[in-house]
């Protein structure tokens, strides 16, 4: 490679990189709290084995569920959720580009489409679980 | 023409006598309108001959004084003194071995870049007499953003991907890739594919996002590698849900 000495390579730790830039750490944010979708997905995966069991299960569970510490955990699972999903959202015109004529759609477009589409789908949730 | 003692603390390594790379403290006379390329060409030049570094055009053109500035990689002659305050650390790029002083080994990227055929493939063989391919301004926009690389390498050493992942492509190189798929009088993604569709390719990536808030020509590399994404799942599933059909 060379005929001036050995070059001298710089080891990466690999861990901790990400405390090196702000950049690092907003995308692991991003990435951690998926483990928040997660553990919706799991509090769902419960609520339906507790169903399957009968009332009285499913009774004891609604309890459990609206107790302080019920609150406060779904509390957090939605503001992690919804930082997840904002800063997806937040980069798909990246990677969905649309291109009309000889224009780009601008950025915010995409982004509000995909706001609109959680809008329309959360009306369809709560119109499904009689809210309206 | 205000003048101010600007301290830079440059990354100095030697392969014929030195073990490891130590920092060295220049104080140097500056320009208020200099940027950190002016202040190591007056090192260079007034203070300390030794200092190597690379760099030609001045004008952010063409992409040979990347460098870490105070730990983020910049172009030395973008990066505007007044900026800054206090010491001014000047390292090599991250993510690429030392050759001297801040001049890196860049083997690696330009055999990536070779790997992923960064020039035109035409569709078909066509004689001079028979004239030019003609292409319309939408078909201009759909790739013009990622002609404008300069291959000045940012994105590698912003990429903690590359760092922590040295085969992987990486951004520009598939950025390069991306812009020849995308031109109408192309013809070669099938061979790029084998390349930036692989494990080595696009899907080392995990969409940090560093790439394109670094890049000095605004190319958005991240974007180009999530589009790939895209395209390759779509084959894929061409591939085996609809068999025989053609990409």
């Amino acid at each position: 490679m060379s005929a001036h000495g050995k070059p001298y390579v710089r080891e990466v730790s690999r861990y901790g990189w990400f405390f090196r830039s702000p950049r690092y750490l907003r995308y692991m944010a991003r990435e951690v709290t998926c483990v928040f979708i997660g553990l919706h997905a799991l509090l769902l995966i419960v609520a339906l084995m507790r169903l399957s069991d009968g009332r009285e299960a499913w009774e004891g569970f609604l309890v459990n569920l609206t107790s302080p510490a019920g609150v406060v955990l779904q509390l957090l699972i939605l503001a992690f959720a919804v930082y997840h999903s904002t800063s997806w959202f937040n980069v798909t015109p990246k990677a969905m580009p649309v291109l009309i004529g000889e224009n780009f759609l601008p950025g915010a477009v995409i982004i509000g489409a995909h706001y609109a589409g959680w809008v329309v789908a959360s009306v369809a949730v709560l119109f499904l679980a009689g809210v309206f | 023409m205000s003048e101010r003692i600007v301290e830079l603390e440059v990354l100095r390594f030697n392969p014929e006598t030195d073990s490891e790379p130590r920092f060295q403290r220049y104080s140097v006379p500056c320009m208020n309108e200099w940027v950190v390329l002016d202040a190591l060409n007056h090192v260079k030049e007034a203070i300390d001959p030794t200092l190597s570094y690379r760099w030609s055009c001045h004008m952010a053109v063409c992409g040979s004084c990347g460098m870490m500035i105070n730990g983020e990689p910049k172009l030395a002659c973008k990066a505007f003194l007044r900026e800054y305050e206090g010491v001014i650390r000047v390292e090599p790029l991250a993510h690429f071995p030392i050759q001297r002083d801040l001049v890196t080994v860049i083997d690696d990227f330009v055999t990536k870049l070779k790997r992923v055929k960064p020039y035109l493939i035409p569709k078909e063989d066509k004689l001079v007499e028979a004239g030019e391919f003609k292409q319309s301004p939408a078909e201009l926009k759909r790739y013009k953003q990622y002609t404008l690389c300069i291959n000045c390498m940012l994105c590698y050493a912003a990429c903690p991907e590359y760092g922590l992942v040295p085969k992987f492509i990486g951004p520009a190189a598939i950025s390069l890739a991306h812009r020849y798929n995308e031109d109408s009088r192309d013809g070669g993604r099938e061979e790029r594919q084998q390349e930036i569709a692989s494990n080595e390719g696009v899907w080392e990536c995990s969409f940090v996002g560093a790439c394109s808030e670094v890049c000095p020509e605004h190319v958005d590399p991240a974007g180009a590698l999530q589009q790939v994404k895209i395209k390759s799942t779509v084959d894929w599933y061409q591939e085996h849900l609809l068999p025989g059909s053609k990409k």
